[in-house]
């Protein structure tokens, strides 16, 4: 089963949940940090790396020799990475996307494609827990092909754990997609609801079933809870607002190995995902 | 006029927060918010949209199934699986374009994203430049861009001293669109380790596109140790920490009420924002 953890609002304990569930498990899971622009899963599993992998993107290379600057390039690039002026052909690669069509398309076959660094991909573990984390490139904009690479890695005979970054846009509908469940988690405020509302949205366009996971729970704004009654979606863990969770959290200690009573907690929250997607299939076939 | 840009690197440090008080304390400002995926100042300030205008940005792949030969070249060549069974998967398709134009019998045509809304609005602080992007929309960035450059109009031609900007968490196309060519970005951090680790990488991105940090430890006393260490990491790469605020259950309460947190209360943490607020005014005159 793939599992993502998303949440719309930043800081509200995503990678607190994803860690926490992850060493619940301890056996045959597999933790994917697709946060790449912050990935944090690291911080609090202390992973030992065995592996480390550069992850390029092909962008355009013009064989001069070949070229008859005809245009045509630049004319197919959706993204305006190339621009024919003359006799020069300017590429601009921190535009590319990488999708090939310009030396596909080119007549006189004068492209060829070299790979450019944006980020790595780290593998490791954790225990027994598998390890991948991507890291973009400090000055890099595009997180997408980052993500694509760490999630070549998903090994479906485990269950996998995706940390999401923060957000409803490109780099979470990316990390998200082929889950079979993403958990949101939101915190009682209205900016954790406003943000939740954004991520159920976004979790729905791609078509995959969620639940959201209360943290900071207690106080008096009781609207998450009747947003969840609302639209129908369940809500299956509350974590109370406690300064003790908070100071574990910030010695990077995760929340089941400083209070071991919340493993069965988590526990019960992976077994209740299961019967859900388990539901989800049947009603699918 | 200056741009004042407040950043993280880690989501929920209090950003927000911090931008609402900002927009209570500092005169003639114009205010601007650039986390256009996941906005939030707007539940603060209360905006009264004066004008919305539509985001076009982007293309998507369209099938005609009626010319189709199905004989599967489009999804061959998209290097974004996007294309499965001759049906577009539009939350993958990133409109490069290649399949139409690939496509032997002309059957893909390529049709330009509404990807979003940009709003110029009233606010009793002052004009507030906001966006919505589209749900799992692409090109953030562009909308953020967008949003800026209509926050420097309106400063100028009202003569603004200040733009204020609230930014997205990360290091990625949004943040970079959001800090590049700002004259001082704010990062908003807190005393955990992760937050000390993403702090370290958006300073990377500052340097990157040379616009001068400020760090500002929120919830220092959550963990002191950990501030102490954020504050030695500054020093060591000579950023001044201007302000160290304390947790206080006022912050909630005051967002709980949709309010900036100086104006719901006059004591504790908002004597501190607004002591912070006079030393970026200060280091502002510096340059």
């Amino acid at each position: 089963m793939i599992l993502s953890i998303a949440s719309g609002k930043g800081g509200t304990g995503k990678t607190l949940v994803a860690t926490s569930l992850a060493l619940s498990l301890g056996k045959q899971v597999q933790i994917l940090d697709c946060d790449v622009e912050e990935p944090n899963v690291h911080v609090l599993l202390r992973p030992t790396i065995v592996q480390s992998k550069p992850v390029c993107i092909p962008v355009p290379k013009i064989d001069k020799a070949k070229c008859t600057y005809c245009g045509e390039c630049a004319k197919v690039c959706a993204y305006h990475a190339l621009a024919v002026v003359k006799k020069l052909v300017l590429v601009f690669p921190e535009l590319c996307h990488g999708c090939g069509a310009c030396s596909y398309l080119c007549p006189a076959k004068a492209i060829s494609e070299e790979g450019r660094e944006m980020g790595v991909v780290e593998l490791g573990y954790a225990g027994e827990i598998e390890f991948v984390q991507g890291k973009l490139t400090i000055g890099e904009a595009m997180a997408t092909p980052v993500i694509r690479e760490v999630k070549r890695h998903i090994d479906p005979t485990k269950t996998v754990i995706i940390d999401v970054s923060p957000g409803t846009s490109c780099p979470v509908v990316e990390a998200v997609r082929g889950s079979d469940f993403c958990l949101l988690v939101t915190e009682p405020t209205p900016f954790g609801l406003h943000d939740l509302s954004l991520a159920v949205d976004t979790v729905k366009a791609v078509g995959i079933p969620c639940g959201i996971v209360l943290n900071r729970a207690g106080g008096t704004y009781s609207k998450v809870e009747e947003y969840c009654l609302e639209v129908d979606i369940p809500l299956l863990m509350r974590i109370p607002l406690d300064m003790e969770i908070a100071r574990l959290y910030s010695r990077g200690v995760t929340l089941v190995q400083g209070m071991p009573e919340w493993r069965d907690e988590f526990l019960e929250l992976f077994h209740t995902i299961e019967q859900i997607v388990a539901e989800h299939r049947q009603v699918r076939t | 006029m200056k741009e004042i840009v407040v950043l993280s690197g880690k989501g929920g440090t209090g950003k927000t927060t911090i931008v609402a008080s900002l927009a209570a304390l500092a005169k003639n400002k114009v205010l601007c918010d650039c986390d256009v995926d996941a906005a939030d100042l707007h539940l603060l300030l209360k905006p009264k949209a004066k004008e919305t205008h539509e985001f076009r940005s982007g293309q998507t792949a369209i099938i005609d199934e009626k010319l189709c030969t199905r004989c599967s070249l489009c999804e061959e060549v998209c290097r974004f699986e996007a294309i499965k069974d001759l049906k577009v998967d539009l939350t993958a398709c990133e409109g490069c374009g290649f399949c139409a134009h690939v496509c032997p019998e002309n059957a893909i045509t390529m049709k330009e994203n509404l990807a979003g809304h940009w709003f110029v609005s009233d606010t009793k602080y002052g004009p507030l430049v906001h966006a919505r992007l589209g749900i799992a929309q692409e090109n953030s960035g562009k909308l953020v861009n967008v949003v800026r450059q209509n926050a420097r109009k309106i400063a100028e031609k009202e003569k603004a001293d200040y733009i204020i900007t609230d930014g997205p968490p990360g290091i990625g196309c949004p943040v970079i669109s959001s800090l590049s060519g700002a004259n001082l970005v704010l990062l908003v951090t807190e005393p955990t380790l992760s937050a000390l680790h993403d702090l370290e990488r958006v300073i990377g991105v500052c340097r990157h596109f040379g616009v001068p940090p400020l760090v500002c430890i929120n919830k220092y006393d959550l963990n002191e140790e950990n501030t102490h260490r954020i504050g030695s990491f500054c020093q060591e790469q000579a950023i001044e920490v201007i302000s160290r605020i304390p947790f206080d259950k006022l912050v909630t309460e005051a967002l709980v009420n949709s309010m900036p947190v100086v104006e719901y209360s006059q004591t504790g943490v908002a004597n501190h924002i607004e002591t912070m607020w006079h030393r970026v005014h200060k280091s502002l005159g510096k340059e």
